[in-house]
Protein backbone atom coordinates (compact mmCIF):
# COMPACT_ATOMS: atom_id res chain seq x y z
CA UNK A 1 0.00 0.00 0.00
CA UNK A 2 1.53 3.31 -1.03
CA UNK A 3 2.10 6.06 1.51
CA UNK A 4 -0.70 8.56 2.06
CA UNK A 5 0.01 11.89 0.45
CA UNK A 6 -1.31 15.32 1.35
CA UNK A 7 -3.40 16.31 -1.66
CA UNK A 8 -4.67 19.83 -2.13
CA UNK A 9 -7.16 20.78 -4.82
CA UNK A 10 -6.70 24.50 -5.48
CA UNK A 11 -9.73 26.38 -6.82
CA UNK A 12 -9.21 29.92 -8.08
CA UNK A 13 -11.91 30.35 -10.70
CA UNK A 14 -15.56 31.37 -10.54
CA UNK A 15 -18.29 28.88 -11.46
CA UNK A 16 -20.28 28.86 -14.72
CA UNK A 17 -18.15 31.32 -16.74
CA UNK A 18 -15.83 28.38 -17.30
CA UNK A 19 -16.08 24.66 -16.53
CA UNK A 20 -13.05 24.45 -14.24
CA UNK A 21 -15.06 24.75 -11.03
CA UNK A 22 -17.33 21.82 -11.89
CA UNK A 23 -14.71 19.58 -13.44
CA UNK A 24 -12.34 20.13 -10.51
CA UNK A 25 -15.12 19.10 -8.12
CA UNK A 26 -15.46 15.89 -10.14
CA UNK A 27 -11.78 15.15 -9.46
CA UNK A 28 -12.27 15.77 -5.74
CA UNK A 29 -15.19 13.33 -5.62
CA UNK A 30 -13.44 10.59 -7.59
CA UNK A 31 -10.22 11.21 -5.69
CA UNK A 32 -11.97 10.68 -2.36
CA UNK A 33 -11.96 6.94 -3.02
CA UNK A 34 -8.16 6.90 -2.98
CA UNK A 35 -7.99 7.68 0.76
CA UNK A 36 -5.32 10.34 0.65
CA UNK A 37 -5.09 13.26 3.09
CA UNK A 38 -7.29 15.69 1.15
CA UNK A 39 -7.77 19.45 1.45
CA UNK A 40 -9.70 21.71 -0.87
CA UNK A 41 -8.72 25.38 -1.11
CA UNK A 42 -10.75 28.28 -2.45
CA UNK A 43 -8.68 31.34 -3.36
CA UNK A 44 -9.31 34.42 -5.57
CA UNK A 45 -12.50 33.95 -7.63
CA UNK A 46 -12.67 30.35 -6.43
CA UNK A 47 -14.55 31.62 -3.36
CA UNK A 48 -17.53 32.37 -5.62
CA UNK A 49 -18.01 28.63 -6.14
CA UNK A 50 -19.36 28.25 -2.61
CA UNK A 51 -21.95 31.02 -2.56
CA UNK A 52 -25.59 30.31 -1.69
CA UNK A 53 -28.63 30.87 -3.89
CA UNK A 54 -27.18 29.90 -7.23
CA UNK A 55 -30.15 29.68 -9.65
CA UNK A 56 -29.07 28.56 -13.09
CA UNK A 57 -32.50 27.99 -14.64
CA UNK A 58 -32.45 30.99 -16.95
CA UNK A 59 -28.80 30.51 -17.75
CA UNK A 60 -29.73 27.00 -18.91
CA UNK A 61 -26.78 25.39 -17.17
CA UNK A 62 -26.67 22.65 -14.58
CA UNK A 63 -26.60 24.00 -11.05
CA UNK A 64 -23.85 21.92 -9.50
CA UNK A 65 -23.60 23.92 -6.25
CA UNK A 66 -25.58 21.32 -4.26
CA UNK A 67 -22.68 18.94 -4.86
CA UNK A 68 -20.49 20.86 -2.40
CA UNK A 69 -22.73 19.71 0.45
CA UNK A 70 -21.83 16.11 -0.45
CA UNK A 71 -18.15 16.70 0.25
CA UNK A 72 -18.60 15.91 3.94
CA UNK A 73 -20.12 12.54 3.02
CA UNK A 74 -17.06 11.83 0.87
CA UNK A 75 -14.80 12.12 3.90
CA UNK A 76 -13.46 15.52 2.82
CA UNK A 77 -12.82 17.20 6.14
CA UNK A 78 -10.65 20.14 5.21
CA UNK A 79 -12.04 22.97 3.14
CA UNK A 80 -10.12 26.22 3.35
CA UNK A 81 -11.52 29.53 2.17
CA UNK A 82 -9.14 32.47 1.94
CA UNK A 83 -10.41 35.39 4.02
CA UNK A 84 -8.84 38.16 1.93
CA UNK A 85 -10.30 36.74 -1.28
CA UNK A 86 -13.77 36.76 0.28
CA UNK A 87 -13.47 40.28 1.65
CA UNK A 88 -12.03 41.73 -1.57
CA UNK A 89 -15.13 40.40 -3.30
CA UNK A 90 -17.53 41.85 -0.75
CA UNK A 91 -18.42 38.49 0.73
CA UNK A 92 -18.46 37.01 4.19
CA UNK A 93 -18.87 33.46 5.51
CA UNK A 94 -22.63 34.13 5.69
CA UNK A 95 -22.77 34.35 1.90
CA UNK A 96 -21.38 30.85 1.56
CA UNK A 97 -23.17 27.52 1.85
CA UNK A 98 -23.04 26.05 5.33
CA UNK A 99 -21.11 22.86 4.66
CA UNK A 100 -20.81 20.23 7.36
CA UNK A 101 -19.37 16.80 7.99
CA UNK A 102 -20.27 14.16 10.57
CA UNK A 103 -17.48 13.21 12.95
CA UNK A 104 -17.90 9.48 13.58
CA UNK A 105 -15.33 9.76 16.36
CA UNK A 106 -17.68 12.09 18.22
CA UNK A 107 -20.97 10.27 17.86
CA UNK A 108 -21.53 11.68 14.34
CA UNK A 109 -21.62 15.23 15.68
CA UNK A 110 -22.14 17.69 12.84
CA UNK A 111 -19.17 20.00 12.37
CA UNK A 112 -18.47 22.98 10.15
CA UNK A 113 -16.50 21.98 7.10
CA UNK A 114 -15.36 25.40 5.90
CA UNK A 115 -12.37 26.90 7.65
CA UNK A 116 -11.78 30.57 7.02
CA UNK A 117 -8.04 31.21 6.88
CA UNK A 118 -5.93 34.27 6.14
CA UNK A 119 -3.73 34.49 3.07
CA UNK A 120 -0.67 33.91 5.27
CA UNK A 121 -2.27 30.84 6.87
CA UNK A 122 -3.30 29.50 3.46
CA UNK A 123 0.29 29.92 2.27
CA UNK A 124 1.47 27.79 5.21
CA UNK A 125 -1.16 25.16 4.45
CA UNK A 126 -0.15 25.06 0.78
CA UNK A 127 3.52 24.79 1.69
CA UNK A 128 2.77 21.71 3.79
CA UNK A 129 1.13 19.73 0.98
CA UNK A 130 2.68 16.96 -1.12
CA UNK A 131 0.64 17.44 -4.31
CA UNK A 132 -1.13 20.53 -5.65
CA UNK A 133 -3.88 20.19 -8.26
CA UNK A 134 -4.85 23.26 -10.29
CA UNK A 135 -7.57 23.64 -12.90
CA UNK B 1 11.98 11.74 -11.04
CA UNK B 2 8.72 10.01 -11.86
CA UNK B 3 6.36 12.64 -13.32
CA UNK B 4 2.67 12.91 -14.02
CA UNK B 5 1.73 15.71 -16.40
CA UNK B 6 -1.76 17.25 -16.49
CA UNK B 7 -2.84 19.11 -19.65
CA UNK B 8 -5.94 21.25 -19.17
CA UNK B 9 -6.28 22.88 -22.58
CA UNK B 10 -6.81 21.83 -26.17
CA UNK B 11 -4.39 22.17 -29.08
CA UNK B 12 -3.66 25.64 -30.49
CA UNK B 13 -6.22 27.58 -28.42
CA UNK B 14 -3.80 27.87 -25.51
CA UNK B 15 -0.07 27.28 -25.24
CA UNK B 16 -0.59 24.74 -22.47
CA UNK B 17 -0.32 21.67 -24.69
CA UNK B 18 2.86 23.01 -26.32
CA UNK B 19 4.47 23.79 -22.97
CA UNK B 20 3.49 20.38 -21.62
CA UNK B 21 4.91 18.68 -24.70
CA UNK B 22 8.31 20.39 -24.53
CA UNK B 23 8.52 19.84 -20.78
CA UNK B 24 7.66 16.17 -21.16
CA UNK B 25 10.10 15.66 -24.06
CA UNK B 26 12.91 17.40 -22.19
CA UNK B 27 12.26 15.45 -18.99
CA UNK B 28 12.50 12.20 -20.97
CA UNK B 29 15.74 13.34 -22.64
CA UNK B 30 17.17 14.03 -19.19
CA UNK B 31 16.37 10.46 -18.18
CA UNK B 32 13.29 11.09 -16.05
CA UNK B 33 10.27 8.82 -16.16
CA UNK B 34 6.86 10.02 -17.32
CA UNK B 35 4.32 7.94 -15.39
CA UNK B 36 1.36 9.40 -17.26
CA UNK B 37 0.20 12.40 -19.28
CA UNK B 38 -3.41 13.09 -18.34
CA UNK B 39 -5.57 15.26 -20.59
CA UNK B 40 -8.45 16.99 -18.79
CA UNK B 41 -11.01 19.74 -19.57
CA UNK B 42 -10.47 20.85 -23.19
CA UNK B 43 -7.16 19.02 -23.03
CA UNK B 44 -9.02 15.95 -24.30
CA UNK B 45 -9.04 17.61 -27.72
CA UNK B 46 -5.33 16.85 -27.98
CA UNK B 47 -6.48 13.26 -28.52
CA UNK B 48 -8.55 13.55 -31.69
CA UNK B 49 -6.95 12.29 -34.91
CA UNK B 50 -9.16 14.45 -37.14
CA UNK B 51 -7.16 17.66 -36.96
CA UNK B 52 -5.62 19.10 -40.14
CA UNK B 53 -3.36 21.91 -39.01
CA UNK B 54 -1.64 24.09 -41.63
CA UNK B 55 1.44 22.44 -43.15
CA UNK B 56 3.74 25.21 -41.96
CA UNK B 57 2.80 24.88 -38.32
CA UNK B 58 3.35 22.18 -35.72
CA UNK B 59 1.00 19.21 -35.66
CA UNK B 60 0.21 19.04 -31.97
CA UNK B 61 -1.82 15.82 -31.99
CA UNK B 62 0.68 13.97 -34.15
CA UNK B 63 3.53 15.25 -32.01
CA UNK B 64 1.99 13.74 -28.87
CA UNK B 65 1.23 10.46 -30.66
CA UNK B 66 4.83 10.24 -31.88
CA UNK B 67 6.35 11.09 -28.49
CA UNK B 68 3.98 8.58 -26.96
CA UNK B 69 5.09 5.86 -29.33
CA UNK B 70 8.79 6.69 -29.07
CA UNK B 71 8.77 6.46 -25.29
CA UNK B 72 5.79 4.13 -24.66
CA UNK B 73 3.99 6.92 -22.84
CA UNK B 74 0.62 6.48 -21.19
CA UNK B 75 -1.43 9.28 -22.79
CA UNK B 76 -4.78 9.28 -21.06
CA UNK B 77 -7.84 11.29 -22.05
CA UNK B 78 -10.42 11.69 -19.28
CA UNK B 79 -13.61 9.81 -20.16
CA UNK B 80 -16.08 12.30 -18.62
CA UNK B 81 -14.38 15.29 -20.25
CA UNK B 82 -14.10 13.37 -23.54
CA UNK B 83 -17.79 12.46 -23.56
CA UNK B 84 -18.68 16.08 -23.04
CA UNK B 85 -16.45 17.23 -25.90
CA UNK B 86 -16.85 14.36 -28.37
CA UNK B 87 -13.57 12.49 -28.24
CA UNK B 88 -14.53 8.87 -28.86
CA UNK B 89 -12.88 5.46 -29.07
CA UNK B 90 -14.47 2.11 -30.02
CA UNK B 91 -15.65 1.34 -26.53
CA UNK B 92 -17.17 4.78 -26.00
CA UNK B 93 -18.84 4.70 -29.44
CA UNK B 94 -20.54 1.40 -28.59
CA UNK B 95 -21.48 2.53 -25.08
CA UNK B 96 -22.95 5.84 -26.17
CA UNK B 97 -24.39 4.95 -29.59
CA UNK B 98 -21.99 7.02 -31.67
CA UNK B 99 -21.44 6.21 -35.34
CA UNK B 100 -17.77 7.17 -35.42
CA UNK B 101 -14.57 7.23 -33.42
CA UNK B 102 -11.85 9.86 -33.52
CA UNK B 103 -9.27 8.94 -30.89
CA UNK B 104 -5.70 9.59 -32.04
CA UNK B 105 -3.04 6.86 -32.07
CA UNK B 106 -1.34 6.32 -28.76
CA UNK B 107 -4.08 7.86 -26.63
CA UNK B 108 -6.52 5.93 -24.47
CA UNK B 109 -9.72 7.03 -22.76
CA UNK B 110 -10.01 6.34 -19.05
CA UNK B 111 -11.35 7.69 -15.78
CA UNK B 112 -10.29 10.52 -13.49
CA UNK B 113 -8.90 7.89 -11.16
CA UNK B 114 -5.93 7.71 -13.55
CA UNK B 115 -5.02 11.30 -12.71
CA UNK B 116 -5.33 10.68 -8.99
CA UNK B 117 -3.33 7.45 -9.26
CA UNK B 118 -0.68 9.30 -11.25
CA UNK B 119 -0.37 11.89 -8.51
CA UNK B 120 -0.05 9.19 -5.87
CA UNK B 121 2.54 7.13 -7.77
CA UNK B 122 4.67 10.01 -9.10
CA UNK B 123 7.24 12.21 -7.42
CA UNK B 124 5.80 15.32 -9.03
CA UNK B 125 2.54 16.45 -10.65
CA UNK B 126 3.04 19.25 -13.19
CA UNK B 127 -0.10 21.03 -14.41
CA UNK B 128 -0.29 23.00 -17.66
CA UNK B 129 -3.43 25.06 -18.25
CA UNK B 130 -4.93 28.46 -18.65
CA UNK C 1 8.67 21.98 1.81
CA UNK C 2 9.61 24.15 -1.16
CA UNK C 3 7.36 25.09 -4.04
CA UNK C 4 8.10 25.88 -7.69
CA UNK C 5 5.54 28.57 -8.49
CA UNK C 6 4.78 28.59 -12.23
CA UNK C 7 3.04 31.69 -13.59
CA UNK C 8 1.84 31.42 -17.18
CA UNK C 9 -0.43 34.44 -17.62
CA UNK C 10 0.46 38.06 -18.19
CA UNK C 11 0.30 40.20 -15.02
CA UNK C 12 -1.58 42.77 -17.06
CA UNK C 13 -4.31 40.27 -17.95
CA UNK C 14 -4.74 38.29 -14.74
CA UNK C 15 -3.98 38.52 -11.02
CA UNK C 16 -2.11 35.21 -10.92
CA UNK C 17 1.29 36.84 -10.31
CA UNK C 18 -0.15 38.97 -7.48
CA UNK C 19 -1.68 35.96 -5.75
CA UNK C 20 1.49 33.95 -6.36
CA UNK C 21 3.60 36.68 -4.79
CA UNK C 22 1.59 36.44 -1.56
CA UNK C 23 2.35 32.72 -1.38
CA UNK C 24 6.09 32.66 -2.12
CA UNK C 25 8.27 31.63 0.81
CA UNK C 26 11.99 31.52 1.37
CA UNK C 27 13.43 28.51 -0.46
CA UNK C 28 10.77 28.57 -3.19
CA UNK C 29 11.40 29.45 -6.83
CA UNK C 30 9.22 31.31 -9.31
CA UNK C 31 9.20 30.42 -13.00
CA UNK C 32 7.53 32.61 -15.61
CA UNK C 33 6.39 30.76 -18.72
CA UNK C 34 4.11 31.49 -21.69
CA UNK C 35 2.51 34.94 -21.29
CA UNK C 36 3.83 35.04 -17.72
CA UNK C 37 7.20 36.18 -19.10
CA UNK C 38 5.76 39.65 -19.75
CA UNK C 39 6.15 40.27 -16.02
CA UNK C 40 9.91 40.18 -16.51
CA UNK C 41 10.07 43.26 -18.73
CA UNK C 42 12.15 45.75 -16.74
CA UNK C 43 10.26 48.82 -17.90
CA UNK C 44 6.85 47.29 -17.12
CA UNK C 45 4.77 48.15 -14.08
CA UNK C 46 4.76 44.49 -13.02
CA UNK C 47 8.55 44.19 -12.81
CA UNK C 48 8.50 45.70 -9.35
CA UNK C 49 6.45 42.74 -8.11
CA UNK C 50 9.35 40.36 -8.82
CA UNK C 51 11.74 41.94 -6.36
CA UNK C 52 11.54 40.15 -3.04
CA UNK C 53 10.30 36.91 -4.59
CA UNK C 54 13.69 35.27 -4.29
CA UNK C 55 14.71 33.15 -7.27
CA UNK C 56 12.76 34.30 -10.34
CA UNK C 57 13.34 32.56 -13.65
CA UNK C 58 11.85 33.09 -17.10
CA UNK C 59 11.64 30.51 -19.85
CA UNK C 60 13.96 31.35 -22.73
CA UNK C 61 11.74 29.97 -25.49
CA UNK C 62 8.77 32.07 -24.35
CA UNK C 63 10.86 35.25 -24.03
CA UNK C 64 12.25 34.75 -27.52
CA UNK C 65 8.82 34.01 -29.00
CA UNK C 66 7.59 37.32 -27.64
CA UNK C 67 10.62 39.29 -28.78
CA UNK C 68 11.78 40.08 -25.25
CA UNK C 69 15.56 40.39 -25.43
CA UNK C 70 17.78 39.80 -22.39
CA UNK C 71 18.56 43.53 -22.36
CA UNK C 72 14.89 44.21 -21.62
CA UNK C 73 14.72 41.94 -18.56
CA UNK C 74 14.31 43.11 -14.98
CA UNK C 75 17.45 42.74 -12.87
CA UNK C 76 17.84 39.40 -11.22
CA UNK C 77 15.58 37.44 -13.56
CA UNK C 78 17.38 34.26 -14.57
CA UNK C 79 16.73 32.91 -18.07
CA UNK C 80 16.31 29.13 -18.17
CA UNK C 81 15.56 26.65 -20.94
CA UNK C 82 13.24 23.62 -20.69
CA UNK C 83 16.10 21.61 -19.18
CA UNK C 84 16.32 24.28 -16.50
CA UNK C 85 12.53 24.04 -16.03
CA UNK C 86 12.85 20.29 -15.43
CA UNK C 87 15.72 20.91 -12.99
CA UNK C 88 13.60 23.43 -11.07
CA UNK C 89 10.83 20.85 -10.72
CA UNK C 90 13.38 18.39 -9.35
CA UNK C 91 15.01 20.90 -7.01
CA UNK C 92 11.73 21.87 -5.32
CA UNK C 93 9.24 19.57 -3.60
CA UNK C 94 6.13 20.35 -5.58
CA UNK C 95 4.75 22.58 -8.34
CA UNK C 96 2.00 25.18 -7.94
CA UNK C 97 0.65 26.29 -11.32
CA UNK C 98 -0.90 29.72 -10.86
CA UNK C 99 -3.20 29.46 -13.91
Amino acid sequence: MSETKKFMYVNRKAPYGTIYAWESLEVVLIGAAFEQDVSVAFIDDGVFQLTKDQDTKEAGMKNFSPTYSALGDYEIKKIYVEKESLEERGLSLDDLQHLTWEDEDEDYAEKDLIQLVTRAEMADILAGQDVLFNF
Amino acid sequence: MKLTIQVNEGPYQHQASDSAYWFTKTALEKGHEIFRVFFYHDGVNNGTRLTTPPQDDRNIVKRWSELGEQHSLDLVVCVAAAQRRGVVDEGEAKRNGKDATNIAPGFRISGLGQLVEGAIQSDRLVVFGD
Amino acid sequence: MSILHVVNKSPYERNSLDTCAAYVKSGDAVLLIEDGVYAAIKAGAAAGKLAGLGEVCALAADLAARGIGEDKLADGVKVVDYAGFVDLVEATDKVQSWL
